[in-house]
């Protein structure tokens, strides 16, 4: 809720309940205006290869994080929106970054009608893209992660293929045939830098910290994309060097595409989407925390506990 | 403004072939190629720049908005200003603002010590979550961690007998 404005704002006013995407954009440079609000060039000083994200630190602008009672929002006329009338406040704030980041995941896939998709992580961005990825087509989409309850709950859920990927002996030779042995042809790294699976990988990137995080992930959607396809990545990564294997990408003939979510821009259609009954966000909220005990939220959904899927902190003012 | 209009005319055959409908981009970015035109929008109005704001090397000026939660202070500020002297994509830069991260880390506690605050490690960490839904692994992380350390000190205790041994 809007407590305070600053003089030029003009689309908000105090008391307006809104809806205010992870990131910060300008709205007014180059990157901005084609749309990439996640690359604004004013929002961030530290660095110029990534914009404006609350709470994430001096490599994002050093800015305070939204998980708090309050948060100052620069810009607040370009990506906040007030949440529309009738829309639940569940729905509205995980607007604000997993649902797009999870649609935007497919968009950059470029999946077709028929299309076969893998995607690495079953994590919350994966639970409501699966959503919004029927809506683009799509023959097949196959889930790989390590936790049964998620695969459990994208098998039932959303008609996936779900499989463990501890129980392969080897990730790309079981994708390879369960494809004819032709491989996907859209591969989603929504995994990230946290990747287990390959202990090199984790020893050199998690745990030494010598690479930006693990890329087992990005490592096994390259190796089992089909040649010519597409690799999209949402799963985050560190700035610094990775280990990748680059040389098949070449090979292979890939485009990779990634990006962070673009909010502002696909809000007017997931909106849509929600008002028209075809998304439902708020249904995958398993945990509610007081904003007091976010500590433990957090542990809860790293540790992958109490088969957590979402939770969400509930700031002492929204309790009255 | 810089001057952007190039004539390519005096190639033969430039842009022949182009074709805008074969755009990767789309539609992450609904493209108009303004950036071709360099840093030339209208910026926003600047943020008073009040506090410390280091700004990456690869970019002229402080970006009109920034964040004032963790200006650059104490020993971490200092490793982190040297970093800013290298771009992002240098060594120099990230080595650097990691140490200042973990010195940070310090520097924190330092300060709640000093301001009578003692951090509650167990609650920061979650470990009420963890009981309540772990019991067992919290109990075997307790030991482990007692196992490590203890085996840490029998490594290193006979090495210091020897040491003064010899
Ligand atoms: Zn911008």
């Amino acid at each position: 809720m809007v407590e305070e404005v600053g003089p030029e704002v003009q689309k908000l006013k105090v008391g307006d309940h809104v809806l205010v995407p992870f990131n910060i954009a300008c709205g007014k440079c180059a990157f901005c205006k084609q749309g990439l609000y996640g690359n604004c060039h004013e929002s961030n000083p530290q660095a110029t290869a990534v914009g404006g994200i609350y709470g994430y630190s001096h490599t994002a602008g050093g800015y305070e994080g939204g998980q708090a009672e309050y948060v100052r929002v620069p810009y607040a006329d370009v990506s906040p929106t007030v949440i529309p009338q009738g829309m639940d406040p569940d729905d509205a704030v995980l607007l604000t970054d997993v649902v797009p980041t999870g649609y935007q995941a497919a968009e950059m896939g470029g999946i077709q009608p028929g299309d076969t998709v893998v995607v690495f992580g079953a994590g919350p961005r994966v639970f409501w893209a699966v959503n919004c990825w029927w809506m683009f087509g799509g023959g097949r989409y196959i889930v790989i992660d390590q936790f049964f309850y998620r695969l459990y709950f994208v098998r039932n859920y959303a008609n996936c293929e779900a499989y463990k990927f501890k129980e392969m002996a080897d990730r790309v030779v079981f994708l390879n045939k369960t494809t004819d042995w032709m491989g996907a042809d859209v591969v989603i790294d929504a995994v990230g830098a946290e990747a287990a699976g390959n202990a090199l990988q984790t020893i050199t990137g998690r745990k030494l910290l010598l690479q930006a995080g693990s890329t087992t992930a990005l490592h096994w959607a390259i190796n089992s994309v089909k040649k010519g396809g597409i690799v999209s990545i949402v799963g985050v990564y560190g700035p610094t060097d990775n280990l990748v294997p680059i040389g098949n990408v070449l090979n292979k003939g890939l485009t990779i595409r990634a990006n962070q979510a673009s909010v502002k821009r696909l809000l007017p259609r997931l909106i849509e989407h929600i008002q028209n009954g075809i998304l439902n966000p708020k249904a995958l909220i398993t945990h509610r925390v007081p904003l007091e005990e976010v500590s433990d939220a957090y542990h809860i959904f790293s540790a992958k506990l109490d088969n957590c899927i979402k939770p969400v902190l509930i700031p002492p003012s929204a309790r009255m | 403004m810089k001057n952007t209009a190039k004539d390519f005319s005096h190639i033969k055959g430039w842009g022949i072939d182009a074709d805008p409908k074969n755009d990767p981009t789309y539609p992450m970015k609904h493209r108009t190629n303004e950036e071709q035109l360099g840093y030339s929008w209208e910026r926003p109005t600047q943020q008073p720049v009040n506090v410390e704001v280091l700004h990456s090397n690869e970019r002229p000026n402080v970006t009109a908005v920034f964040g004032t939660a963790v200006p650059p202070s104490g020993l971490s500020g200092m490793i982190r200003r040297f970093a800013f002297k290298y771009s992002e994509s240098s060594y120099g830069h990230w080595l650097p603002l990691l140490l200042a991260d973990r010195v940070n880390v310090v520097e924190g506690v330092l300060d709640d010590l000093s301001r009578g605050h003692i951090p509650n490690i167990f609650a920061e960490k979650g470990w009420k979550a963890e009981w309540k839904h772990n019991p067992q692994g919290l109990v075997k992380k307790v030991v482990v961690g007692v196992v490590v350390v203890s085996a840490l000190v029998a490594l290193l205790a006979p090495k210091n007998k020897s040491l003064r041994k010899g």
